[in-house]
């Protein structure tokens, strides 16, 4: 194990105080057994502190979000306005250029539905022609994604290439679980408008080489929208280091309430956008036969907007400044370590995805080889071991990994390495059960 | 633990019985469960017309979890050699045992080795993989021109499977 990953993650002591934010961890399931929540990359458990903001705001503060004049009207724009300003300062953005979405999906449909709106009904007026260019999209021109997207990543490209008539292409994943870049420069070349991938991948934990593929992007003017979905709650994000034009992440996952999700863009961008969803709070001057549009983030967020999840978002945002996203990436690092060094003393378990603790994540995905995953996931339900089985909306990702379906152990904050033996000693039940030779 | 995984479900799982695809056959099916990938290719080949028709072969290619293996593998035996009209009842029993929460324990008569799977209906997720060859094999019937309707209340109550999570 890294001295720097033990070093760093939590002590025992601060883990017992995480642990007691969340009252769902000392919950039993299963006939009395402890719950050993190794599901947070498709959902997080939510702290107290998120649960009492947005408590205190449907209790004191409670109205509708940027509608009338009454006070309470204003203390709740307060509260959705300095929410989106805590949430910018988390990944280093500016607050007008964070819209609110119902959730990660929704983002990437946003930028999506930019283009091919663009490509029907031109970009916004008055946007800059050589920004607005950027958005159109039509035959001969072509979309990149990559083979290990998350669906929500990458079914919203496959129509959006359908609705354009543009091609999508993606940059293939090697045997170990890597994107291969060897092609990088025959993917995406001159005709490439877009390149849409993902930080880390929601299955082989794989934290991809951001820099390498931004580069190539820009280098032949094609925008870039990154999936942060799995590192955004896991490691410090800054969008400006990172180089793209588009992030999304879902506030489910990093101890925020469900129903809310980010897109950041940078703003010379997201002024040239045509709306995605319209209708109420996202307009400007409305006539019966046309209207104009408020500029962004506004232009983005139709109808009344989700201001309590917001606040929570915020809350959730703090939370984790306040452990240090340092100390979360140490510490899920540690666990990480322990589990692939746990799995691999078991030669009838496979890990699908990197094994040499290089650029990757608290994501462990394996499979007992002659044993279905459900069955194994029963196995480790049946201890109270929570897992995701399946192919974790990431179907192509394993028909190229030569597998129908994976078990998943996904970590968060505040996971132990208990938690990691429980998983272990559970997991030691299977080959029993099932016949499988050791 | 055991309840669910019962010796003979395992029996079935390692040697599902009837498994591999034959001809000739009147109808073929593929199905697929979208929340694990799970997929069955099945074909029924009949011999006469109407209710009394006699499933003269029912064949199939899985891939699958052992609650899925099993339950195609017990199908086959439930159903090659029977009438129509009693292979749909053994669906309608098996389909009501499974959707019981645990209330029906199954009638060996009407579903035989069947009956081993009543753990499953404990386990809301696991429905669906019981039910995955049982209703693709509704779904061949029909199409080797078979009326279902009576029994086609099925699509609507074996989607009990937990929605797919990001």
């Amino acid at each position: 194990m890294s001295d720097v990953a033990l070093s760093k993650a939590f002590t025992e002591h601060e883990s017992a105080a995480i642990r007691g934010d969340f009252a769902i961890l000392s919950r039993t399931v299963r006939d009395g057994k402890p719950l050993v929540y190794l599901d947070s990359g498709a959902t997080s458990h939510k702290p107290r502190q998120v649960l009492d903001a947005e408590r205190a705001f449907y209790e004191q503060h409670n109205s509708a979000v940027h509608r009338g004049a009454h006070q309470l009207a204003e203390e709740a724009t307060d509260a959705y306005e300095s929410a989106r300003e805590t949430v910018a300062r988390f990944i280093g953005a500016q607050a007008q250029e964070v819209v609110f979405t119902k959730n990660a999906t929704e983002a990437l449909n946003l930028v999506a539905y930019a283009f091919s709106n663009a490509a029907a009904s031109g970009a916004m007026d008055g946007a800059d022609p050589t920004v607005a260019a950027r958005f159109a999209l039509g035959e001969g021109d072509e979309i990149v994604i990559t083979e290990m997207e998350h669906h929500a990543n990458l079914v919203p490209w496959q129509e959006l290439a359908r609705r354009t008539g543009a091609t999508l292409r993606w940059i293939g994943v090697t045997d170990d679980g890597r994107l291969d870049l060897n092609d990088l420069d025959t993917v995406i070349t001159d005709r490439t408008k877009v390149v849409a991938f993902t930080h880390v991948s929601n299955v082989l934990g794989t934290i991809n080489p951001v820099a390498a593929i931004v580069d190539r992007a820009h280098a032949v003017g094609a925008l870039t929208v990154l999936d942060a979905c799995q590192s955004v709650p896991h490691m410090a994000v800054d969008v400006v280091d990172l180089g793209v034009d588009f992030l999304a992440f879902s506030g489910h996952k990093m101890f925020g309430p469900m129903g809310i999700g980010v897109l950041w863009g940078r703003y010379d961008l997201l002024r040239a956008m045509p709306p995605f969803l319209t209708g109420g709070s996202m307009i400007e001057l409305v006539h019966m036969e046309s209207s104009t549009y408020a500029a962004p983030p506004q232009r983005f967020e139709a109808g009344v907007p989700m201001a309590a999840q917001a606040v929570g978002l915020a809350a959730a945002c703090d939370y984790l400044s306040d452990l240090g996203m340092d100390r979360v990436t140490a510490h899920e690092e540690a666990l990480t370590e322990a589990l692939l060094a746990g799995l691999a003393q078991r030669r009838w378990v496979r890990v699908i995805g990197p094994v040499d603790g290089r650029d990757r994540s608290g994501v462990v995905s394996f499979v007992v080889e002659g044993v279905h995953p459900h069955d194994v996931g029963q196995i480790l339900d049946d201890a109270g071991v929570a897992v995701r089985v399946g192919h974790h909306c990431a179907w192509p990702l394993h028909r190229r990994m030569k597998v129908t379906a994976t078990t998943r152990a996904t970590f968060a904050a505040y996971n132990t390495l208990a938690e990691v033996d429980a998983l272990l000693t559970a997991l030691d039940h299977v080959p029993a059960v099932f016949g499988v030779a050791l | 633990m055991r309840n669910l995984y019962q010796e003979i479900i395992l029996e079935h799982a390692k040697r599902p019985h009837h498994a591999g695809l034959r001809e000739p056959f009147n109808a073929q099916v593929h199905h697929i469960n979208p929340t694990c990938g799970d997929e069955i290719t099945l074909r029924v080949q009949l011999a006469g017309e109407g209710p009394s028709a006699v499933i003269a072969d029912l064949s199939y290619d899985a891939l699958g979890c052992s609650i899925s293996t099993a339950s195609t593998s017990v199908l086959a035996d439930e159903v090659i050699g029977h009438t129509v009209e009693e292979a749909l009842t053994s669906f309608s029993a098996m389909r009501r045992m499974l959707t019981s929460k645990g209330l029906d324990p199954g009638d060996e008569d009407e579903i035989g080795d069947g009956v081993a799977f009543v753990g499953v209906s404990k386990y809301p997720a696991r429905i669906k993989c019981a039910l995955l060859g049982w209703s693709a094999f509704t779904d061949a019937l029909a199409q080797a021109g078979v009326d279902i309707t009576k029994y086609a209340l099925s699509s609507k109550t074996i989607t009990r499977n937990t929605p797919e999570i990001p």
